[in-house]
């Protein structure tokens, strides 16, 4: 067995004090606000970031490589770090195991290098957990997607600012959303061309939903300023209803073909154009990371075009003492998740709503739900996208499950076609290809379920989890466990 | 500057830099064979699982989320 | 003869294919499709390895048979669109450490007696059929006539045979008996199912309901005493192969069957075409509770890591859990019911429902249509002293 030490998540001393017990779930705007906000309001918190460095998507950084042209609300983020040294925290901590009962918050992590061996054991008892576990970028398949030098548009982001590389000197921007522009913006100033910004969605969408406040794009009216001069600086063209609609390349990325996109998104027939690239970087929108919530038997509303814990106005989700904040709760951006974040907090450490220091977050939560409305009627995927598939593309890049296979078994129960197929069965456990799959089975006529339920919500090897089993003695001798025939 | 071996080869990258950061700064852009082709960094934050190698002998590590380290040795994983 | 199935487990689905190519007019019901539920929550062992002597031994040495042929036929015969069964021959190797390997030997010996293979293997040989293997293994039985199968896989390769062969499936909860004018009634004869998706007439009807059997026993008027079993199975990313074979730890080997609720482990270690290790299983008797929590993770994964130590740095990919259905008397349940004349039973398989599906169905063809058989009926009937005392 390695060294396996296990940590606790709280002191013999904070329970003496009586304060109640916070975890946070997460180390961007949302779980940093919850944080600071639960210190406040006297509790205990431990906070666990899987990320080796505090700041999520959002303020991902590296102290010599990230170039300050990229970094938005820094002295935010200083303070918010700043009030940490009053919490317990974990950096590159892999929570894989999250239980809620009886009022009592159970989660079980390991903190060390990423997916290292023996990394040591964190068991935490909490009174309450804030999951501010985020959102990662939804990236739609297409033919030739999975050749080198494609990437997701946070992948682009994430490489320029915290690598400070760029997987392509000439690199196509194509998805929906605000985000692709400083995709965009990092991309040119990490050192790759970008030959253009694709959105989906057409003026008249866009013109209905954040063009008439467009000071709420991405938090501040200062930062989309700074995007749309960045792409005039850099001479990026931005296109709207268009997109990339296939990759091209033997063994790695060539070209593109871009096609104009009707409102449904459906490719225009005559419009596809190749560009050449070495690299393209593509975000349709978000995914939110739901599995530690579902753990936690949080109630998640919505359908297949967008799933989000469900949270009242103090981010309380349906289950006692486990709150939600941030893109988990739905798309609305880095000053949605950080008033949602301090909201969040101060309820998880016991505070009321009727604190006056709730008055800012709630006021800006308000106004930020609605932008999250408008923001996804302009930008929301579309059905019309599973046009531009073919028969064999690869839909889940794990086990390279096509289109059709999946199409041909849309009309079992959704477990049945996953193993029937493979389909989302594969290491990333269908997070990249979940929301595609699923329309793929609509389309043909079937009725989808999510993939919402992962019971292993992290990365962990199977010797840090038997650490948690009674002694081998225990085992063998049958004291704690007793032995049993094989399961059939 | 940090020095690790991919697939015996040495190649450098700076410090902090991820494991894909490093090989990103290298030149290369695909480091994992699966059963339809080659895989690089996709996601690049820890979702997808394209970029896993090998490091120090330990199996399925995301490159796109551990930390170089000096030293540290990085090897191809090949899906039959 | 118009007959009704309920449940579209493998039970269900074998019996399904059974009646259909016995001339018989069938309606396969399911909550939720095929394989919804506990056939695609298990492992897929074909096992002879684990058997005592006596009935179950006897029915699974016949079935272990008979799945052969029949996933043979049902790969050969596939369509495009319909899963190949991932049947594998492979064989299992139950191995014992220091102080076991007396009792796994002498229980080797009574199944060698009852004509089930059980070889011996010395350490050159072990160590040539699992190069992972924990050294300190001491004694190993080579069982060549286990087997695997994608259970899930092989239940949909099966109803879309039946399928295809002009069994209807209607998606729908069974909510009660219908009476011979067709009504929902609760006494004589029955004739068919009332369900949430409308009546269905039938002159027998089969219940494969699995862990919910005894539940749907009650709508229809019957008693039947079954009851659910969770178990755990972990699984491991793809990696390159390592294990060969199914491989168990023989710790179960002579331990008293236990009626109590603890948490029971087995080990099974095993690769599947898909790369992964699956790695088995817990036993708890919790009723249909759905939160497992990480108690019976952890158990499984200390005793493979004890089995096949390069475990130990290996990735949990995923984990799942099913409910198996078991009888008083951990014997499977199958044939008429002893007071309502149309019902028929299949059920209480405890964990071995995958294997023992064929022979299950000849039985449930055998009750149902007078189809012949050589398997003894008589062990599984519904209406046995074993049932009705707790019943």
């Amino acid at each position: 067995m390695t060294g396996v030490t296990v940590a606790t998540g709280v002191t013999d001393t904070t329970r003496a004090r009586g304060a109640r017990r916070v975890a946070i779930l997460g180390g961007g705007p949302a779980g940093l606000a919850a944080a600071q906000a639960a210190l406040a309001a006297g509790a205990d918190v431990t906070l666990l970031d899987e990320g080796g460095r505090l700041g999520g998507q959002y303020w991902r950084h590296h102290e010599q490589l990230t170039d300050r042209r990229l970094q938005h609300g820094w002295g935010r983020f200083e303070r918010l770090r700043g009030v940490l040294d009053r919490a317990e925290v974990h950096s590159g901590a892999s929570v894989w195991s999250a239980e809620a009962s009886d009022g009592l918050v159970r989660l079980r992590a390991v903190v060390g290098a990423a997916d290292a061996a023996g990394r040591t054991a964190l068991d935490i008892e909490a009174d309450a957990v804030v999951v501010a576990t985020g959102a990662h970028d939804l990236a739609l398949p297409m033919p030739g997607w999975t050749l080198p030098g494609v990437t997701t548009a946070g992948a682009a982001q994430a490489l320029a600012k915290r690598d400070g590389v760029t997987v392509g000197r000439r690199t196509v921007v194509s998805g929906a959303g605000p985000f692709l522009l400083p995709v965009a913006q990092s991309l040119a100033i990490a050192g790759s061309e970008v030959v253009g910004v694709h959105e989906a969605s057409r003026l008249t969408g866009l013109a209905a939903g954040w063009l008439p406040r467009p000071w709420q794009l991405a938090g501040k009216a200062g930062e989309l300023v700074e995007y749309v001069g960045a792409l005039a600086r850099h001479r990026i063209p931005y296109r709207i209803g268009s997109g990339v609609v296939r990759v091209l390349g033997a063994d790695r990325v060539e070209g593109v073909v871009i096609a104009a996109l009707d409102a449904q998104w459906r490719p225009i027939p005559g419009t596809e154009r190749e560009v050449a690239c070495d690299s393209v970087a593509l975000g349709h929108g978000f995914t939110p990371r739901l599995e530690v919530a579902v753990a936690l038997g949080a109630v998640v509303e919505g359908d297949r075009r967008g799933r989000f814990v469900a949270v009242d106005e103090a981010q309380r989700t349906s289950v006692d003492g486990v709150f939600a904040a941030g893109e988990v709760t739905g798309i609305g951006g880095a000053d949605a998740a950080l008033a949602e974040g301090a909201v969040a907090g101060f309820m998880a450490a016991g505070g009321s709503l009727d604190d006056d220091r709730m008055r800012g977050p709630l006021a800006v939560r308000r106004r930020m739900r609605a932008f999250a409305v408008r923001l996804e009627r302009a930008h929301g995927i579309q059905p019309g996208w599973t046009s531009w598939l073919s028969d064999d593309t690869v839909v889940c890049r794990c086990e390279n499950v096509t289109r059709a296979t999946i199409a041909d078994r849309a009309d079992v129960p959704m477990r049945a076609m996953k193993l029937a197929t493979r389909a989302g069965l594969g290491a990333c456990q269908g997070r990249t290809c979940g929301r595609a799959v699923e329309a793929i089975v609509a389309d043909a006529g079937g009725a989808p379920e999510g993939f919402d339920r992962r019971p292993v919500l992290a990365p962990v090897r199977l010797g840090e989890v038997a650490a948690l089993a009674p002694d081998l003695h225990a085992l063998h001798t049958g004291s704690t466990v007793a032995a049993a025939g094989p399961e059939q | 500057m940090i020095r690790i071996t991919v697939d015996d080869e040495a190649i450098e990258g700076r410090a902090g830099q991820t494991i894909a950061g490093v090989l990103i700064g290298a030149g290369r852009t695909a480091w994992r064979t699966a059963q339809t082709g080659e895989r690089g960094v996709f996601c690049g934050i820890g979702v997808c699982h394209d970029c896993l190698v090998t490091v120090n002998d330990v199996e399925g590590v995301r490159a796109c989320q551990r930390e170089a380290v000096d030293g540290d040795r990085v090897e191809r994983e090949v899906r039959a | 003869m118009r007959v009704a199935v309920i449940g579209s487990g493998i039970v269900g689905a074998a019996c399904a294919l059974a009646l259909v190519e016995g001339g018989a007019e069938v309606v396969v019901i399911d909550r939720v499709g095929v394989a919804g539920e506990t056939s695609s929550r298990c492992e897929g062992n074909l096992l002879v390895s684990d058997k005592a002597p006596g009935a179950e031994a006897d029915l699974a040495v016949a079935s272990n048979a008979m799945w052969r042929v029949l996933a043979a036929r049902l790969d050969a015969e596939r369509p495009a669109g319909q899963p190949a069964t991932e049947f594998e021959a492979k064989g299992g190797i139950v191995v014992a450490f220091g102080g076991g390997e007396a009792a796994l030997e002498r229980f080797a010996e009574v199944q060698r007696a009852t004509g089930i293979r059980a070889e011996a293997m010395d350490v050159a040989s072990l160590a040539a059929a699992e190069p992972y293997l924990s050294r300190e293994v001491v004694h190993a039985v080579h069982y060549p006539d286990d087997a695997q199968i994608q259970p899930s896989a092989a239940t949909q390769a099966l109803l879309d045979t039946a399928i295809r062969s002009g069994a209807r499936l209607v998606i729908g909860d069974v909510t009660g008996p219908l009476d011979r004018s067709g009504r929902a009634d609760r006494s004589g004869r029955l004739a068919g199912v009332m369900t949430t998706a409308g009546p269905i007439e039938a002159d027998a009807v089969v219940n494969c309901a699995g862990p919910w059997a005894g539940e749907v026993a009650a709508r229809l008027g019957a008693r039947l005493d079954i009851r659910p079993r969770r178990g755990v199975i972990l699984v491991t990313t793809p990696m390159p192969q390592r294990v060969f074979h199914k491989v168990y730890d023989s710790d179960y080997v002579g331990a008293v069957g236990s009626g109590d609720a603890a948490l029971q482990t087995s080990t099974v270690v095993e690769s599947t075409p898909g790369g992964t290790v699956l790695i088995g299983s817990s036993r708890e008797r919790v009723g249909f509770d759905d939160r497992p929590g990480v108690a019976p993770a952890a158990a499984i994964a200390a005793k493979a890591v004890r089995l096949f130590p390069f475990l130990e740095e290996t990735l949990l990919l995923r984990s799942y859990f099913g409910f198996r259905p078991y009888a008083p008397d951990h014997l499977p349940v199958i044939g008429a019911d002893p007071e309502i004349a149309g019902l028929v039973h299949a059920t209480g398989h405890e964990g071995a429902g995958i294997g023992l599906a064929p022979a299950t169905a000849q039985l449930v063809a055998h009750a149902v249509l007078g189809a012949p058989t050589a398997l003894d009926p008589a062990p599984f009937l519904p209406g046995r002293a074993g049932l009705q005392e707790t019943a």
